[in-house]
């Protein structure tokens, strides 16, 4: 009836286990009990969890991202703990304990931080960005969204009933096999992956058609902002990627579960073929996880230097090349595992050539700040933090890149660091600059700066304290993933490292402060105009929190930096000649119905309950059936509403809020593209 | 403008974006499968002592199948032209002559799994014989919601006609239905035939 689910399965077995499951039930029920006591049930029910706009999905998404780096920076904390302490002792860890923290870190932060931390982003600004109403598929978007909520919450469920992979987060046969990992941890990372996978490849595919087929008249390719053209990107990189990470889960989900022999040791299966499937799609991840904050830092930089973006054509082909090469290094991922000299060669130099285009971007960003007005707003501090830092996670990359220096380097502490070094600033920095920059188009009013430039100084002082001695420590020796180690001289740098994760907690600290704060004095930091920062881009043309249509009438395009003209032209903030009535999307159940089955199937799958899968399934099948034969699914606002609640929009907004336009009017030839219109 | 017009442009676009949106889901498909080829590449010679693919594959069986499938491209097609000139009895009869020859290419199929598994050659057996069944069984699970598709297309086809969006489902579905027989082809060419020269 419960397959191999028994009451073994609870964590009665270790003090460790069992206090991370109260934590995990405990954390539930209080969320329970606050929309309980709230009343909130229906409000959240009917606004939020069914809904299929654009901007509340993407708020779930960022809400999603924000508690499971809660969960995941856990991990990091007991592990820096755990080595800090482990010189010729256990530490406080077992290694099996140990294991399963290293393998749900990596897995949590890739895939339930950092893709649902952009895939929000994309989704609150990129369709503000392009002058569209919606998303090109709003269903779908609402699929993907309870699809990845589906494998977050089977990875939280691992910690309660059974365990986690100790494969870690890239779970390399054939110790990700059944011979050697006989139990459900690395089912339930299996499962994780491939509902949340499934989820962000439908993302893909949606932000693809949205942008190729949604944007407002004289929108052409070569003046959409920065952020649409990386999301743009790296969509098709997902379209492309994301299919591999299904075939080799689903592959070794065969392996496992059906005896199949893809990767076993024997029977002629072949382990290489994993290792080169799984990079196919990790390669390009690490680009679709990054290029979307390249696109931030460009929105940022542009807004707070005052400056039009220096370089937008040469942006735009850097960015693309990154894209295309990104699917010819994966291989740089397992050098030491015995490719030819030539093949080596080949993907080393294919390597080092990314690092060009990348360093394009930042020259490109460097001379936007130069002579610009620069704001040290939080994003902007953000946004230089990781400029500094991130130049040096990229030169110790082409190091690794040589093959030979690669050997030495191999699954060495070095490379850890190297890969943060690459992923904190270069990703994380940036969602947390988008967090600051968009907060106020998402909420209607503005974050606290003095709390989040303290976050900033200590995810970046606590990053350097962090990380920096793992790259010395990779000199000397230290492999990744040692739950204990006998060499003394490593320990003063283990301590540095675990005072450096204390400084990121405080980090993690701030922005919860800041959000609170923030929230306090709502009316005070009240965004009236829609356009806090004097932006450039259309997403600034909206009001904060936009409208459900985003846009009454749909502005027409000449240029990049389009509401900066817009302002100067003193074409914003004017009342259309006549109102038009807006077809809208309906809410519907189905999405968070799909996710909840997609949960339980995975659940059913990792214990064997072949029933409760089959039931699913068929369940999921009929939901998908009922969408697909129902032809009713919007509805009209009329043009009397939305000019009922454009007109109480355009009363609030006083002269004195908006931003004084005439610096920025341009002088002379060499103001840079002339403005056509009168000024 | 009236709120019925501006349903129906707001639907003509939107039915365009999903039309562009299924052709991108059929790459994404496309990548699955050449994965899945792939990984047969790799493993077509590891039988480890079991079973190889001349002990196994029956030219004159996939024969049948090929043809099956080939045929049944051939009449979605005429169902497609029947929806050209709106003659709603022959899209379905044409509908229901796939569906007839997609059924029967799965019972074909089914048979030809069912045998190998009996004769002690199952998936369980070899690396090959692993990458064989998944990358054919992949192609019949498609085939199989293919089907499913066609069912529900029959029923929407009767019971709402020949509206926009009716017909913008049958032509995807139309699109999806050939990708297979473009996929078979490649199985029929990279699986069968080498397995048996």
């Amino acid at each position: 009836m419960l397959g191999r689910l028994t009451v073994e399965a609870l964590p009665f077995y270790s003090w460790v286990a069992m206090g991370g499951a109260a934590v995990t039930v405990g954390g539930g029920i209080a969320v329970f009990l606050l929309i309980t006591w709230l009343r909130a049930w229906k409000v959240l029910w009917t606004d939020w969890l069914t809904s299929v706009d654009h901007k509340k999905i993407g708020i779930m998404y960022v809400v999603l991202a924000l508690v499971m780096l809660v969960r995941g920076f856990v991990d990091a904390l007991m592990m820096r703990a755990q080595q800090a302490f482990s010189l010729n002792s256990e530490g406080y860890l077992p290694p099996e304990h140990f294991e399963q923290i290293f393998s749900s870190h990596g897995t949590i932060m890739i895939f339930f931080v950092a893709m649902p931390f952009l895939t929000g982003l994309i989704n609150i600004i990129v369709p503000q960005q392009i002058g569209a109403r919606d998303v090109a598929f709003p269903f779908l978007n609402s699929v993907s969204l309870w699809m990845t909520a589906a494998g977050a919450a089977l990875v939280l469920i691992s910690l309660v009933v059974g365990k986690f992979s100790q494969a870690g987060w890239t779970g390399y046969p054939p110790y990700s096999g059944v011979e050697y990992s006989p139990g459900v941890g690395v089912d339930y990372w299996l499962w994780a992956l491939i509902t949340s996978g499934v989820g962000s490849t439908l993302s893909g595919i949606n932000f693809i058609v949205t942008i190729v087929k949604n944007r407002c008249p004289g929108m052409t390719f070569m003046r959409m902002p920065m952020f649409t053209w990386t999301t743009l990107c790296i969509s098709i990189l997902i379209a492309f990627s994301f299919p591999a990470l299904t075939v080799v889960a689903g592959q070794l989900t065969l392996d496992r579960t059906l005896g199949f022999h893809f990767f076993t040791n024997g029977d002629g299966g072949n382990m290489m073929m994993f290792a080169n499937l799984l990079w196919i799609w990790g390669h390009p991840e690490v680009y679709i996880l990054i290029l979307p904050a390249f696109g931030i830092f460009s929105e940022v930089v542009a807004t707070f230097s005052r400056k039009r973006l220096f370089g937008y054509t040469s942006l735009v082909y850097a960015t693309a090349c990154i894209a295309l090469l990104s699917f010819t290094v994966w291989l740089h991922h397992f050098f030491t595992m015995g490719s030819s000299a030539n093949v080596n060669a080949i993907f080393g130099i294919a390597t080092m050539i990314i690092a060009v285009p990348t360093g394009v971007k930042i020259f490109d960003w460097l001379f936007t700040m130069y002579k610009g007005r620069i704001e040290f707003h939080p994003s902007m501090v953000y946004t230089i933090g990781f400029m500094v830092t991130f130049v040096i996670g990229g030169v110790t990359g082409v190091l690794l890149a040589l093959p030979p220096a690669d050997y030495l380097m191999h699954n060495s502490t070095f490379l850890v660091a190297h890969f943060h070094n690459m992923l904190i600033p270069g990703a994380l920095f940036g969602y947390f600059a988008g967090l600051n920059y968009w907060f106020p188009k998402a909420f209607g009013f503005k974050l606290d700066t003095k709390w989040g430039i303290r976050s900033f100084w200590c995810w970046i002082i606590g990053f350097y304290l962090a990380f920096m001695p793992l790259y010395v420590l990779g000199f000397k020796g230290m492999s990744r993933r040692m739950e204990h180690y006998a060499d003394p001289t490593w320990q003063p740098y283990l301590i540095v490292a675990a005072i450096g994760a204390l400084f990121v907690l405080c980090g993690i600290a701030c922005i919860a402060i800041q959000l609170y704060v923030s929230a306090r004095k709502w009316g005070s930091a009240r965004d009236i105009t829609g356009d806090p920062w004097n932006g450039r881009t259309l997403e600034w043309a909206t009001s904060s929190p936009p409208a459900p249509y985003n846009f009454a009438v749909l502005p027409e395009v000449t240029d990049i930096d389009a509401f900066h003209d817009m302002k100067i032209l003193g074409q914003a903030y004017q009342p259309p000649q006549h109102y038009e009535d807006i077809v809208m999307p309906k809410n519907t159940w189905i999405g968070p119905a799909l996710g909840a089955l997609a949960f339980a199937l995975g659940f059913a799958f990792v214990w064997y309950i072949w029933w409760l899968v089959a039931l699913c399934f068929v369940l999921s099948l009929v939901c998908v059936g009922i969408r697909a034969s129902d032809d009713n699914s919007e509805f009209v606002l009329p043009a009397a509403e939305v000019a009922r609640i454009e007109r109480e929009r355009l009363a609030q907004i006083s002269p004195a809020d908006m931003h004084d336009m005439h610096d920025y009017v341009p002088r002379g030839a060499a103001s840079g593209a002339p403005l056509t219109g009168t000024v | 403008m009236s709120a019925a017009t501006i349903l129906e442009e707001e639907q003509k676009h939107a039915l365009h974006s999903r039309e562009f949106g299924f052709w991108i889901y059929l790459m994404t498909d496309a990548v699955i499968f050449a994965l899945l080829f792939a990984s047969y590449a790799v493993l077509a010679e590891n039988s480890a002592a079991g079973p190889t693919s001349n002990d196994l594959f029956d030219l004159s069986r996939t024969a049948i199948e090929t043809g099956l499938l080939l045929v049944s491209s051939l009449t979605f097609g005429m169902a497609s032209i029947a929806l050209m000139h709106d003659q709603k009895g022959r899209v379905v009869q044409w509908l229901f002559v796939t569906l007839l020859l997609g059924l029967a290419f799965l019972a074909m199929e089914m048979g030809e799994f069912g045998g190998m598994i009996e004769k002690g050659a199952g998936p369980e057996v070899s690396g090959f014989l692993s990458a064989f069944f998944t990358l054919v069984g992949t192609h019949g699970l498609h085939v199989a919601f293919g089907s499913l598709g066609i069912v529900v297309m029959i029923g929407q086809v009767l019971v709402k006609g020949l509206t926009a969006p009716v017909r913008s489902r049958l032509m995807r579905l139309g699109l999806f239905w050939h990708f297979l027989d473009i996929v078979w082809i490649g199985i029929f060419s990279a699986v069968y035939l080498p397995g048996v020269l």
